[in-house]
């Protein structure tokens, strides 16, 4: 009997990713040298469960790799080694490899090895080392410190003609075996289908892991000749031989002999010679293991698809509340049931009201239960961060603190995975261009350390994320001459400090070239902050200079509720967003132009906004046509204002957004529906739907240059 | 009408295991004939109640309604299949459909005058009309059927909308 195991892959990645997560965050609090045994069995632990799941699910290449891993994790647990910063940064970099691969494997992508290959290759190294570190290390006989042990790994792509050019790879590789120990890695990937091979080309691709302690430039010798026929590119392996008091290697059996080498060389030459389906017959481990590695897609770079996850982990603890809630529910359903038997008297009908009443309230209690289901705490994506600034405090060479609040915060799943873009950017943006070099901090009187706090919280019906540095603050003065240039706002434009600073999230502002010229946060910050916008969320900055900046996020509870206003059009209600109301008032016929007889254009102070009548777009009857008559909402999309004409305002709820296309359609200028109290429909607009069919296209007529420049000048 | 019984009776013929060989059909009366759907798409009877419209929609979408938290289009039959239009009246008559169209699995509703029945039909005595070629509605009419001396017009909806 064979069970279909796929519909276990689901469940399988969600741990696994859980178990990448424990490892990453494990590994960040680990320091070299005197490792915590519960951490280092924490992250063993993952690593375990990962490489069994994959095992069983047959996912080899992950089994395999993660094999190493955990013998190293292993050696480390038992205190047969020392615990490294490179073991740190190797495990990290496992890590990272293993989540790329996970994801290519959830996509159902191939993934891509040569990562794999590499690191795997260097924990072989070491863990080759430490056999013999182990057998050596007697413990009347403290480490002799031997010879420094640094290895190579050495990735070498000749190209198509070198043999044609009278060179022969199998030389060079002798050449090197010469050197130290060299272990050999083929890639016989991107060798073509027998009838496309042409006898006189190479197509392989070597990975060579060479043990010695030669120096780079002795390899980079070897080859000197074929420096500009082939791609090659030499990696130090183990710098932590220096910093730890490590053995030699003499006597020590690296999985790869000579000979093997050799034999794959033969082999490989042998099949491209001869025409041959190339069927390397050299026997050995190291080369079967590339037989595994099926050629990486010529499209690498595939981006991971968006799956959106389909499953959702849930604390035990709220499904427990659920069915306690259920309980009550049927137990007040049973009573109700009760008293309507019967004669209804007085007395009967006080019992009716009551029970009714603790119906309602045992109904709200299970909605709120069954809302929370979908939330989970904001940590999840804190979680990323301390990596992140690790990572890229190194790179920009800046000491970063980074504290994280509120991270027991929930909010809706769909949300999370929506907000993470952003916050990683506002986050790289905050340590790349917010924070200052240690010297300048120095000199500014301020700690050398920078900085960087994520907070978030609730408020009212909203979520607040947080990001604060502790900076050098936004040049306001710059971020105005770079408006002014870009034509952005007038000269004469009299704006706060506040007001400029927000120019930073104009689309003008969003080019590289920018960033550097104004050394303040640039790139796209327009595309941060759509995509909040796109959430029914909105942003805010507050910078001071010296001081540092925040940026303050503010996004809805859960995508599936947003704060309407209702509003009527002939008999129609509809709901816009709130967000994206500017203002309502009610018009003067003089302040109306009729422009080339059929659009009505409002001059609202400095700006003429063309006004839409929602009873044109949508072809039914509006109680009167008369601009006078009713109010005009000016809604804002994408920068434009329009007016929109209704009849009246009513009034303002939170309304939960349902599927129209569900059922239905998509419908040009409605975004969805929602259920109002009396059980009637609403629909909800979509401003940018309504512009469209409005034809108030950008592209559309002279007017698209006339809001440009009104635009400019007022914003 | 008892709209209730109905229902009730439709919850007992969706517990029939679905015979291969003979098929169950609710009948509902539109402009004097007899039309047939396959019961296994049939959700719910309900009356007429008022929808919300959906602007720049075709005059047979009547709107949606609210069921029970789902948002579900009401086409009327009538128009749909160009017969008369009618008044909608308290015997008017909602049959809420599971319908798949294009791979997609859709709930809508149609407004007919009155429900009629439910039948067991054999397969293979469903008929093929005769002037399907030149009927425009032909896609949504899988045949004829005679059943007790009546014939009955058996409907495929799935790609009403």
């Amino acid at each position: 009997m064979s069970i279909d195991l796929s519909q276990f892959f689901e469940v399988f990645f969600e741990e696994s990713f859980e178990g990448l997560d424990i490892m990453e965050s494990e590994l960040l609090e680990l320091q070299p040298g005197e490792p915590d045994n519960e951490t280092i069995n924490t992250i063993f632990r993952a690593a375990h469960s990962i490489k069994g799941g994959s095992g069983t699910f047959g996912f080899n290449s992950v089994a395999d790799f993660t094999h190493v891993v955990e013998t190293l994790l292993d050696q480390i647990r038992d205190g047969q080694r020392q615990l490294t910063q490179q073991y740190i940064d190797l495990l990290l970099q496992s890590v990272d490899c293993l989540r790329d691969i996970l994801s290519a494997l959830r996509a159902e992508e191939e993934p891509d090895t040569e990562q794999a290959q590499l690191l795997k290759a260097e924990f072989n190294l070491i863990l080759a080392a430490d056999a013999s570190q182990i057998i050596d290390a007697t413990p009347s006989e403290p480490n002799l410190g031997g010879n420094l042990s640094i290895g190579w790994v050495i990735s070498f792509k000749p190209g198509l003609d070198i043999l044609k050019t009278g060179n022969e790879p199998l030389y060079l590789l002798q050449e090197l075996a010469e050197l130290g120990e060299l272990t050999v890695n083929i890639d016989i990937s991107d060798v073509p289908a027998l009838t496309d091979i042409e006898p006189e080309d190479c197509y392989f691709k070597w990975t060579l892991t060479l043990v010695s302690d030669c120096s780079k430039a002795q390899i980079s010798e070897i080859f000197e000749w074929i420096e500009d026929e082939c791609e090659i590119n030499i990696h130090g392996l183990s710098q932590s031989t220096n910093v730890e008091n490590d053995n030699s290697f003499s006597g020590q059996e690296i999985p790869v002999s000579k000979s093997a080498i050799e034999s794959s060389m033969r082999a490989s030459n042998a099949s491209a010679q001869q025409l041959n389906n190339f069927e390397p017959v050299a026997s050995d481990a190291e080369i079967n293991i590339q037989h595994e590695i099926k050629a990486p897609t010529s499209n690498q770079k595939k981006s991971a698809k968006q799956t959106e996850s389909g499953s959702i982990r849930v604390g035990i603890e709220k499904v427990d509340s659920l069915i306690n809630m259920v309980g009550e529910l049927v137990i007040t359903q049973a009573m109700l049931t009760q008293l309507s038997e019967g004669e209804l008297d007085n007395n009967k009908l006080l019992s009716l009201q009551a029970g009714l009443a603790q119906l309602a309230h045992n109904t709200r209690d299970l909605q709120e239960s069954v809302m929370r289901i979908r939330m989970l705490p904001i940590g999840s994506i804190f979680s990323r961060f301390p990596r992140l600034v690790r990572d890229t405090s190194k790179k920009l060479d800046k000491k970063i603190e980074l504290k994280l609040t509120g991270e027991q915060t929930e909010l809706d799943k769909t949300l999370m995975e929506k907000i993470s873009d952003p916050l990683v950017h506002l986050v790289r943006n905050a340590m790349d261009h917010g924070l200052e070099s240690p010297a300048e901090r120095l000199a500014a009187g301020k700690n050398e350390t920078g900085q960087i706090t994520l907070n978030a919280y609730h408020q009212g019906g909203n979520i607040v994320i947080e990001i604060v540095d502790d900076g050098r603050g936004l040049n306001t003065k710059r971020i105005r001459e770079k408006a002014i240039s870009n034509g952005l706002i007038a000269e004469t434009d009299d704006l706060t400090d506040d007001q400029i600073n927000l120019l930073i999230f104009e689309p003008g502002f969003s080019t590289a070239e920018q960033v550097s010229d104004l050394s303040g946060r640039g790139v796209g910050m327009d595309v941060v902050r759509r995509n909040i916008q796109a959430l029914n969320g909105s942003v805010e900055l507050a910078s001071k200079p010296a001081e540092g900046s925040t940026v303050i996020i503010r996004l809805p509870l859960t995508l599936a509720i947003l704060d309407g206003q209702l509003l009527s059009v002939g008999s129609h209600i509809y709901i816009i967003p709130l967000i994206n109301i500017i203002e309502s008032l009610q018009v003067k016929t003089n302040a109306i132009s009729r422009v080339g007889g059929e659009l009505d254009v409002l001059k609202l102070r400095d700006e003429y906004i063309p006004i839409i009548r929602l009873s044109d777009v949508f072809s039914h009857q509006g109680s009167s046509d008369n601009l006078e008559d009713g109010l005009l909402v000016v809604v804002e999309n994408d920068n434009e204002k329009v007016g929109l004409f209704v009849d009246e305002l009513l009034s303002q709820q939170q309304v939960v957004i349902k599927s129209l296309e569900a059922n239905y359609f998509k419908v040009d200028g409605i975004s969805g529906a929602t259920i109002l109290g009396d059980g009637t429909v609403s629909l909800i607009l979509d401003i940018a739907g309504i512009v469209k069919l409005a034809g108030l296209n950008k592209s559309n007529t002279v007017f698209a240059n006339q809001t440009g420049s009104l635009e400019s000048a007022t914003v | 009408m008892n709209l209730e019984s109905l229902n009730a009776q439709l919850t007992d013929s969706q517990d029939l295991i679905d015979n291969a060989d003979v098929a169950q059909y609710l009948t509902f009366l539109m402009d004097g004939e007899e039309y047939g759907i396959d019961i296994l798409k049939v959700q719910e009877i309900r009356g007429w109640q008022s929808t919300t419209p959906i602007p720049n929609s075709p005059s047979y979408v009547k709107g949606v309604i609210n069921l029970r938290g789902t948002i579900v289009p009401l086409l009327d039959l009538r128009q749909k299949f160009n017969l008369p239009k009618v008044d909608y009246s308290a015997v008017t008559v909602v049959i809420v459909l599971a319908i798949e169209q294009d791979g997609v699995d859709k709930i809508i509703g149609i407004v007919v005058d009155a429900v009629s029945d439910v039948y067991g039909v054999e397969r293979s005595h469903i008929k093929y009309s005769p002037s399907l070629d030149e009927n425009l509605n032909r896609q949504y009419i899988v045949g004829l059927a005679e059943v007790n001396a009546k014939t009955l017009i058996i409907l495929n909806l799935n790609q009403l909308l």
